[in-house]
């Protein structure tokens, strides 16, 4: 048996919205290089919907695929649907992760919900300032 | 595609003199060596043999030679053996290194459990022990020096005739773990001081599941496994017939071309290493020169291991790394650790071994491929973002 399904590994091989967004609305960053893990992801939100969505991961295959997989389930959403991802919801799009991968999948929920509370944070600063 | 196999210290490939010497053992001589008939007097001629050919290799007397299931097994028994030759005169302490291989780092910490001291040497940068300290750290009670000949992860070796000369004058028995060494360096227990030796078949192009443990005449073996009276009663079980021969048949085979083939694998591994060292923000691990002829070990800022292995394998290449995703724990090699390798970096870590069967132009290709993989794993690590804009510092 491999090591991880074909899903993975596409998605390892293969990264969907790899990159930056330079004029992000929402960025969040999570895992430390001590662990091995670091996920940074960027949103562009219009009319409350996740127009789009770029990653940056530092991180064994499972992290890099589990990212991936996360921003392709995100994009198009409203917000509120994007808080409601879940790290089985992420594993189980990948087909599966090992075990002791599945820490990769929490990541991938921490950050995108890292990245909707920095817009949250920064969209009431901007309804105060108004 | 082709395929580039670049993990020699993780195992070889049998040879095929071991093979062919294996093959009867399978089959027409397949006689239990405790039998009294011809068939198994047969299978015992031959481990007989095979305990000659092998102590000869290492300079060694044969009788000095049992046979275990592998490296792991040999540097159990030697610990253990040293351990209770100490409790019995009172010597509760045990000296060895703090990037030993897991089967004596394990078997020391459940030794301190039982009430031994251990001090694990510092190996430095470069991966090699300081003689002096190693003196320093030798106490009246100390009853065992354990120290590897050559390090399986960064290749280094170990100034062993030094050590040994140092345990013989004050009285302490030395024991070497010399699974990557046996079969590729020059080893002979005589002149080097070695009381004890461990070694593995499946590293020298024998089989899987065989190896022995040297010990000098005087040094009475503990048994780690209770039973019949094979290997004179320090191993029960009955023997590996055909996994010994192979064995011997592989490490008199690779002592024999040791010195031709050291020369095209370390000619082969410069080239690596020259190559490999210009990719900016990297490291190589390890002394250059008191290093294994096959070994080259990097680590690279801003990627992580077992992404690049996987990229690699897809590229042909097989390699390993010592990151915390291919330790199978939280925490990166501990031999990169042991060399002072901060997490972050120890992660990027990559391990090529070379065999003989390696080629310039496999060098030349594995250097662009690991440059190419390193570039891409760079491009989307926020990690070298953060690096590259300055908001983290390099180390390397």
């Amino acid at each position: 048996m491999a090591l991880y399904s074909e899903k993975v590994m596409d998605h390892f091989r293969n990264p969907r919205n790899l990159g930056v967004i330079e004029d992000a609305d929402g960025v969040g960053e999570v895992g430390n290089a001590k662990c091995g893990d670091i996920m940074k992801m960027y949103l562009k939100i219009e009319d409350d919907t996740i127009q789009d969505v770029k990653f940056e991961t530092f991180g064994c295959a499972s992290a890099i695929a589990s990212s991936s997989m996360a921003t392709e389930l995100i994009k198009g959403q409203p917000v509120s649907k994007a808080m409601e991802l879940t790290n089985q919801a992420v594993a189980e799009a990948l087909d599966g992760l090992p075990d002791y991968k599945l820490h990769c999948s929490v990541l991938a929920e921490q950050a995108i919900k890292s990245a909707l509370e920095d817009y949250e944070s920064k969209k009431n600063t901007h309804k105060t300032d108004e | 595609m082709k395929r580039i196999y670049a993990d020699n210290a993780a195992t070889t490939r049998l040879s095929s003199t071991a093979l062919e010497a294996m093959l009867p053992y399978f089959r027409e001589q397949f006689g239990n060596p405790s039998s009294f008939y011809r068939e198994g007097q047969q299978a015992k001629s031959a481990i007989e043999q095979a305990r000659i050919e092998i102590a000869g290799c290492i300079g060694a007397d044969y009788k000095q030679i049992t046979f275990t299931s592998g490296g792991s097994e040999a540097d159990n028994q030697a610990l253990l053996t040293a351990a209770a030759l100490g409790r019995s005169q009172g010597k509760m302490h045990i000296i060895s290194t703090a990037f030993e291989h897991h089967a004596i780092l394990h078997p020391l910490k459940a030794l301190e459990k039982e009430g031994f001291r251990v001090t694990l040497l510092d190996v430095h940068e470069n991966g090699i022990i300081d003689i002096a300290e190693l003196e320093e750290a030798i106490e009246a009670d100390t009853c065992l020096v354990s120290v590897m000949f050559a390090n399986n992860e960064i290749g280094t070796i170990q100034p062993i005739a030094q050590i040994g000369a140092v345990c013989r004058k004050h009285g302490v028995l030395f024991h070497t773990d010399a699974v990557q060494a046996v079969g590729h360096l020059e080893i002979d227990v005589e002149r080097m001081c070695i009381d004890m030796l461990s070694a593995s078949a499946h590293k020298f192009h024998g089989p899987k599941g065989t190896g022995f443990l040297y010990a000098r005449k005087g040094i009475r073996l503990r048994p780690l496994i209770a039973g019949g009276a094979q290997e004179k009663s320090k191993r029960a079980g009955t023997e590996n017939v055909a996994g010994i021969v192979g064995m011997a048949a592989a490490l008199t085979e690779s002592n024999a071309r040791m010195c031709e083939q050291n020369k095209h694998i370390a000619a082969c591994r410069d080239a690596l290493i020259d190559g490999l060292g210009k990719i900016e923000h990297c490291a190589l691990n390890g002394d250059r020169q008191q290093r294994l002829p096959s070994n080259v070990s990097f680590c690279f800022e801003g990627i992580e291991g077992e992404s690049l292995l996987l990229l690699l394998d897809d590229k042909g290449i097989c390699a390993s790394s010592g990151s915390a995703c291919t330790s199978g724990s939280l925490d990166p090699s501990h031999v990169l650790m042991a060399i002072g390798r901060v997490h972050d970096v120890a992660h990027g870590s990559l391990r090529l071994t070379l065999g003989e069967d390696i080629t310039l132009e496999d060098v030349d290709y594995i250097i662009q491929a690991v440059k190419d993989v390193v570039e891409r794993l760079r491009s989307f690590s926020p990690v070298w973002r953060d690096l590259c804009s300055g908001k983290a510092k390099h180390i390397l």
